[in-house]
């Protein structure tokens, strides 16, 4: 109370610090407002239009089903990871473990990985047209788009796994090579083991960013409602499902409900990476 | 003998696998300039370099392919969804590094997670739902505007200025602010007159960073902004940006027609090369 009061004195000193601060307060409770506002939004309209026919096996124009949708996520998320985490890891590994510190390659590797991260989705998006569409005449297909979001989110599971990598302390490495153990051997058993829950968290920051994207998969998988028989065929995912209820602008009651399926979707699969980035955090 | 030798090719092996992993993004980057540039370039030649830069008219049917218009609108739109973001997200960082209580920072810090993790189609559907009404309500017309984009991609690009300040403003040595402490300046005074200003190049790293990502978001602003391909007449008028280009008319353009959107990608790109240059110019500054 006294503390208050002393804060208050002196803000009748100077009520330029007083502005200052109700600006930062305000702010915040804007950002706060905002975030409210379009979550609360989406949860209110959407609950009420949830029902579980919009679950069912097959998409028709009268009931436009988004388990087709659900899906071709899981399947394109699937084949991306498939793709991108081995490659990604690797990499990481070969930052840390091998590459000697300040080389040219090593610097490059960070340019162009940072600059594939800058990269709008769009850009990938048409990248994999004129690769996977055009060049391999796949047409539209789930493997092109998932490949496309494979190169895509390459950067950000080397970032992760390079951050966790550097975590694990140096005492690790050397304890196992004084029990004779090769090289390999010590990254295999010793220093991934340990690195394992930070490569996770950013494995499934990875996954937000596959189910929430749209324009990369447009115009590589395309935009067929169904699921397709094999990976060759053309899917949408739930996030190219909303965009052509969207701009159908027929479905607006399915829109609220698949915009909140999503929503939950990516928000839980972003809570989920942060706890497990704390659980590293912990120990 | 036999296994220390066999252990020592597997050795080598392996470490000539995780190199070439660590080649990977070099090879998608070459890869991706590659396919771009040998389809947008030639396009660019056949309109001619400058009447597809400078061109005001967008027609593919009259085969008439000037870009300006894009141009002019993906840097409005993108200055719009700054002036809104920077100061709201800075204020807001500013806020969670120095002022806010520890209680309210463990709620704060996942809200703003959140607010990074929306999928940009959602906050396209919530712009189309309630930002564009609102618009047509306060100001007439169709709501979809420039105004309405820069709003929305504002906020989208709210997290990444809010993250990038708070993680620079963190970065400023403690002494710094007890020095302006002890020389009688009030807390609010030393935070916004003494580590703002050391925590400048971080801020303005995470700015760039904020209008990448604006100038490539591409969804949310073909939702909102109206489309229409014509020079931008202003503030509450529709607009068309580069990524909104490609979006709309990927889908059934042919020929020169789609190289002249593969060029539109380009240009896109190199705006993007840009940027990067420019955020690691700042962080590099920042190091030294």
């Amino acid at each position: 109370m006294r503390k208050m009061a002393e804060r208050m004195a002196a803000y009748r000193k100077r009520p330029g610090s007083l502005v200052l601060f109700l600006l930062t307060v305000f702010s915040a409770f804007l950002v706060c407002l905002t975030l409210l506002l379009i979550v609360g939004y989406i949860l209110v309209k959407g609950l009420p239009n949830l029902k579980l026919s919009l679950f069912a096996w097959e998409y028709t124009s009268e009931n436009v089903s988004m388990l087709p949708a659900i899906i071709n996520t899981i399947t394109t998320t699937l084949i991306a990871l498939g793709a991108a985490v081995p490659v990604g890891v690797c990499a990481a590994v070969y930052l840390v473990e091998y590459a000697k510190r300040g080389s040219r390659l090593v610097a490059l590797i960070r340019i162009t990985a940072e600059t594939l991260s800058g990269i709008p989705s769009i850009v990938y998006g048409l990248f994999g047209f004129l690769v996977f569409f055009v060049t391999f005449r796949w047409g539209y297909s789930l493997l092109g788009g998932a490949l496309t979001l494979a190169i895509m989110i390459l950067p950000l599971v080397m970032r992760t796994t390079e951050e966790a990598l550097l975590s694990v302390p140096d005492s690790y490495r050397e304890g196992s090579f004084g029990l004779g153990a090769g090289k390999l051997y010590t990254i295999f058993k010793v220093v991934l083991p340990s690195a394992i829950p930070g490569i996770l968290a950013g494995v499934i920051l990875g996954v937000g960013r596959i189910v929430g994207e749209t324009a990369a998969l447009l115009y590589t998988a395309g935009s067929v409602a169904g699921v397709p028989s094999n990976w060759l065929g053309s899917g949408r995912t739930l996030a190219v499902h909303m965009y052509n209820l969207l701009s159908e602008g027929l479905y607006t009651n399915q829109s609220y409900a698949t915009a909140l399926v999503l929503l939950v979707l990516v928000a839980g699969i972003n809570a989920l990476s942060s706890l497990v980035a704390k659980k590293l955090t912990k120990r | 003998m036999q296994t220390a030798k066999k252990s020592k090719i597997k050795e080598t092996l392996a470490k000539t696998g995780f190199f070439i992993a660590a080649c990977a993004s070099i090879a998608a980057v070459a890869i991706i300039c590659l396919f771009l540039f040998a389809n947008g370039i030639p396009a660019m030649g056949e309109i001619g370099v400058f009447k597809f830069l400078l061109g005001t008219s967008w027609k593919p049917l009259n085969n008439s392919f000037g870009i300006f218009p894009m141009i002019l609108g993906s840097i409005y739109v993108t200055a719009g969804a700054i002036l809104i973001g920077v100061p709201a997200g800075v204020l807001c960082a500013v806020f969670m590094a120095r002022f806010c209580p520890q209680k309210l920072y463990r709620v704060l810090k996942p809200a703003i997670d959140l607010l990074a993790g929306i999928p940009s189609i959602v906050y396209g559907f919530f712009g189309l739902m309630v930002v564009v009404p609102l618009m047509q309500d306060i100001f007439g017309g169709s709501g979809k505007s420039m105004l309405t984009a820069s709003l929305l991609l504002g906020i989208m690009i709210l997290p990444t200025i809010i993250g990038v300040t708070e993680t620079a403003l963190r970065a400023v040595p403690e002494n710094y602010y007890e020095g302006a402490l002890a020389l009688g300046a009030t807390h609010e005074q030393s935070v916004f007159f003494v580590l703002l200003p050391a925590a400048k190049s971080g801020i303005m790293a995470g700015v760039v960073l904020g209008i990448g990502r604006a100038i490539g978001e591409a969804m949310a602003v073909s939702i909102v902004a109206g489309n229409q391909a014509i020079m931008p007449r202003g503030l509450l008028k529709g607009v068309r940006t580069l990524t909104t280009n490609i979006v709309l008319e990927m889908g059934y353009a042919a020929d020169l027609h789609r190289d002249a959107l593969i060029a539109t990608a380009v240009v896109l790109f190199v705006f993007i090369l840009l940027i990067n240059l420019l955020f690691n110019l700042l962080k590099g500054r920042d190091k030294s």
